[in-house]
């Protein structure tokens, strides 16, 4: 069996971060797996610019991002095994995994980091009826298709969703010559980026119908038309609201789910708001030296903060190596309530929390003049002010625990204060 | 000059093939689609019945009895996934009780071995996520699931093997009385044949009717179903029904061979061929049917939805006979429910008929049953899989992530004979795409590894029908 201090599982961006940082802090003999044939992730198909704003100050693509962070890995000397599938995490800590080169390959683990990403949503799972012909595909999947083999997938196009990988499809299709006739969004918000409604529909006059939905597809061998109509406040279809665009293509932007098959198998506890494990300051999962951090975790909006994130799993995974973590120490359990759908990490041992805390959170709509108000033990511990917040935008929060001294009550809420009119 | 010419490469049309694949024989096998089993066999419930449903004393009950009885034999010979998990028909009130008793006493004197009824209790012992508003049920020993695109692929590749000939995308659109037998017209060939079976599935009329004054008529009937991710496959252990009503043989919820979870189908005649879609409506229904049957579900799981034609007739019976208008015509048609289980006695009974045309029919004496099973990489253990890997390390590269393909499984189905030539072919021979994210990752890599394979560009490859491109060009 070959052994490793820490094997991050998943090449992409929160891999990548996380093991250059542990790394950074001493870590010897790391390995990471990566399933497809090159590191980055879905961060090489991502062409587009707005990566690095936070943590490099300035513009880069997907690929270029990646690669500052793949160089620095291979300065580093960190292994990596490419076109390489883990199969199976067990809660000892044993990897299986197979490629075409080594076969199957058995591996203990000091400590591992979980770095899986997400995938996207289907059509089933969504409930589009019609027929089901060529055409219908997953926004990522065209992306994969028009960025890195540079094929086409359709010429007249309708999107359902306006998350930020199907709006900057909108863009990318139509500066490759297709027409996209509408994107579809079933909320009465855009589930993306603003700077992405800008900049992908409204510069290109594609127009966005919020409160709507695909209600059918036509078309034997390959669309043929796709018919859109407005949905009640129950996301019910209402009749008579139908739109029907003639077009060759849909694509589905209807969300990401973290891609956690293999902490089932290790048996790691899973959020299920998030869809990804049970964290905590150190991000670290139900599993005692198991980690976990970017998509897997929950779906982030911009990679920074998954570098962000990452680098704390990184960081923490060489601690605990090392010894330094503790585990038997007084844990607040957090918890969203009124309007914060989820916070992340989900506790907080208070041994291991040097000064502050970033927590990280989604709210359940859009919201204005708001303040975040954190209490524990009824006390607010902390109160911050924002001016306009959506689903879509991630919230983050640095919270000073320094001087924090834990009452009886283990639990801590954050929620939603709206201004009183 | 064949002596017989198969219409329909659906499980009917494939089974009677590979029969007739025994005797010496100059045999076609066409169909109008790009695939074997493209038509009904790909979109219906997979179940092998036990055979209390059906009336006394009909065809359906007859050959749905033998037809289980054979299933076991071929799947072995064909290395087709077959489970006999057991059936239950739940009954929630006393009106459905009685029913139960109905279908138990119909079972006895249909022949069905190994039925008892059970109180709620001995149900809910069976199936523990059932809704405890449950009260009783009928319990089939002998209900099963099978592949049912896998056996049909199978049977075509074992047919295939020993002599017959396929012709794809070929729909018959005419057909003469030449003498000694028959000339139809399929795609651009035109074939001669001594004997016509028809099993064209819901065409079977239209098949019918070039060459015979109506005497049936294929009502479509159309079937909707949700398919749940594996995550919630074992939800239930057996094929589960609500009890029969006007709109068919009950909704029901079981797992798939694969261990995926199944839930369907309405029941709701269409007035045309083609109507496929899904429907918001259907789709409602089932999953009120099914938050009503079981304890809890949650529909996020739900990875796919499809639909499926019943072709059925007025009389609700099979219909397999020789048709009186033209010797050596043979209709197989009607094959609704339960025509998969039936599909090995079908044959049988066909090959009978049949026998009474040919004369002096010889049995082939290389006949070979056998097909060499498919790799299923990840069923092996750890010191198969290294093996394997050493020898053909394409065995060693995962396409497929959710459901753990290889590439060395997929360059298999498509080397195959009647191997997979689009991406669905793909798919219903190894599965690539079939799993929780539906190709999302692995569909071009399945393409490059077709495109590679059959010497094409990867623009040609199609998801399913000549006519299903993926890919309309080249980036700027």
């Amino acid at each position: 069996m070959l052994q490793y201090d820490i094997v991050v599982i998943g090449g992409g961006p929160a891999g990548l971060a996380a093991a250059i940082e542990a790394r950074k802090n001493g870590v010897k003999k790391i390995l990471i797996i990566e399933r497809d044939r090159e590191l980055g992730g879905i961060l090489q198909q991502c062409i587009h610019n707005g990566f690095g704003l936070h943590i490099f100050k300035e513009e880069l693509t997907g690929p270029e991002y990646a690669e500052r962070f793949i160089k620095e890995l291979i300065t580093m000397d960190i292994e990596y095994k490419l076109d390489t599938m883990v199969l199976e995490v067990s809660d000892s800590k044993v990897i299986t995994a197979m490629n075409a080169t080594d076969g199957i390959l058995h591996i203990q683990a000091k400590a591992i980091i979980l770095a899986m990403g997400c995938r996207e949503r289907t059509r089933g799972a969504i409930r589009i009826p019609g027929t089901r012909p060529a055409g219908v595909m997953a926004a990522g999947t065209a992306q994969r298709f028009v960025n890195i083999e540079g094929d086409m997938i359709g010429k007249r196009i309708v999107i359902l969703g306006s998350g930020d990988i199907g709006l900057i499809m909108a863009r990318r299709l139509t500066l490759e010559g297709a027409d996209v006739l509408a994107v579809a969004e079933l909320m009465s918000y855009s589930g993306g980026l603003t700077r992405n409604i800008v900049q992908c529909l409204e510069d290109f006059n594609i127009p966005l119908y919020l409160n709507h939905t695909v209600v059918n597809i036509e078309g034997h061998d390959r669309v043929e038309a796709v018919t859109i109509a407005q949905v009640d406040e129950k996301y019910k279809p209402i009749k008579g609201t139908e739109k029907r665009f003639e077009c060759d293509t849909l694509l589905l932007s209807v969300g990401l789910i973290p891609e956690n098959e293999l902490s089932k198998s290790a048996g790691i506890a899973l959020d299920n708001v998030t869809g990804g494990p049970i964290v905590n300051e150190s991000m670290e999962t139900s599993v005692e030296g198991i980690f976990a951090c970017g998509n897997v975790v929950h779906v982030h909006d911009l990679v920074d903060w998954v570098t962000e994130e990452s680098r704390r799993a990184g960081s923490s995974a060489a601690k605990y190596i090392k010894g330094q973590i503790q585990s038997n120490c007084k844990t607040i359990k957090l918890k969203g309530i009124n309007g914060v759908r989820y916070v992340v990490p989900h506790q907080i041992r208070l041994d291991n929390i040097e000064q502050t805390v970033e927590l990280m959170m989604r709210v359940d709509n859009i919201y204005k003049d708001i303040k975040f108000v954190i209490k524990s033990n009824g006390e607010v511990i902390k109160e911050v002010k924002r001016k306009h917040v959506a689903p879509g935008e991630m919230e983050t929060i640095k919270l000073d625990l320094s001087k924090f001294t834990p009452g009886d009550c283990d639990e801590m809420y954050i929620e939603i204060v709206e201004k009183e009119a | 000059m064949y002596d017989i010419t198969v219409i329909g490469a659906g499980i009917t049309g494939t089974f009677i093939a590979r029969e007739l694949s025994r005797y010496q024989l100059r045999v076609l096998l066409v169909d109008k689609e790009n695939d074997i089993a493209n038509g009904t066999t790909k979109a219906n419930s997979a179940i092998v019945h036990a055979g209390y449903d059906a009336t006394e004393g009909t065809l359906k009950a007859k050959l749905n009895v033998r037809g289980n009885e054979l299933y076991e034999k071929v799947c072995q010979e064909l290395h087709v996934p077959f489970k006999r998990i057991g059936s239950l028909v739940l009954a929630f009130n006393q009106q459905e009780v009685e029913t139960v008793q109905e279908l138990f006493e119909r079972g006895i004197k249909n022949g069905v071995p190994q039925m008892e009824i059970l109180d709620k209790e001995s149900v809910l012992k069976l199936e523990n996520n059932l809704s405890e508003e449950v009260v009783g049920a009928l319990y089939a020993k002998t209900g099963g699931i099978v592949g049912p695109w896998e056996l049909a692929i199978a049977l075509a590749e074992n047919a295939l093997e020993n002599g017959v000939e396929l012709l794809l995308n070929s729909p018959v659109t005419d057909m003469k009385k030449i003498a000694g037998g028959y000339c139809i017209t399929a795609g651009d060939r035109k074939i001669e044949s001594k004997i016509i079976i028809n099993c064209a599935g819901i065409h079977t009329d239209d098949i019918n009717n070039m060459i015979n004054s109506p005497s049936f008529e294929i009502l479509p009937n159309r079937g909707e179903y949700n398919l749940f991710d594996k995550s919630v496959g074992n939800v239930v252990n057996s094929v589960v029904f609500r009890c029969p009503s006007e709109a068919g043989k009950g909704v029901l919820i079981m797992p798939t061979v694969h261990g995926n979870l199944l839930v369907g189908p309405t029941s709701e005649y269409v007035e045309n061929k083609t109507s496929v879609e899904t429907t918001f409506e259907g789709l409602t229904f089932i999953n009120d049917h099914t938050k009503h049957t079981l304890k809890e579900i949650s529909f996020q799981n739900v990875i796919t939805s499809f639909t499926g034609l019943r072709a059925k007739t007025r009389t609700q019976d099979f219909i397999i006979e020789e048709s009186k208008e033209s010797q050596g015509f043979f209709n197989v048609a009607g094959i609704d429910s339960p025509g998969l289980t039936a599909a090995p006695a079908i044959a049988e009974y066909v090959i009978e008929l049949v026998k009474a045309r040919i004369e002096n029919l010889e049995i082939k004496q290389d006949f070979n049953p056998n097909t060499r099973p498919n790799i299923h990489f990840m069923e092996l253990p750890d010191s198969e899989k290294a093996k394997l890997i050493e020898k053909d390390p394409r065995f060693g590269r995962i396409i497929c992530r959710c459901e753990n393909i290889t590439e060395g499984e997929i360059v298999d189905v498509i080397k195959r004979k009647a191997g997979a030539t689009t991406l669905d072919g793909v798919k219903r021979r190894a599965r690539p795409g079939s799993g929780r994210c539906q190709g999302g990752f692995c569909a071009p890599r399945v393409m490059e590894i077709l495109a590679r394979e059959q010497g094409t560009d990867v623009a040609e490859v199609v998801k399913d029908g000549l006519g299903s491109y993926i890919l309309t060009g080249k980036t700027k």
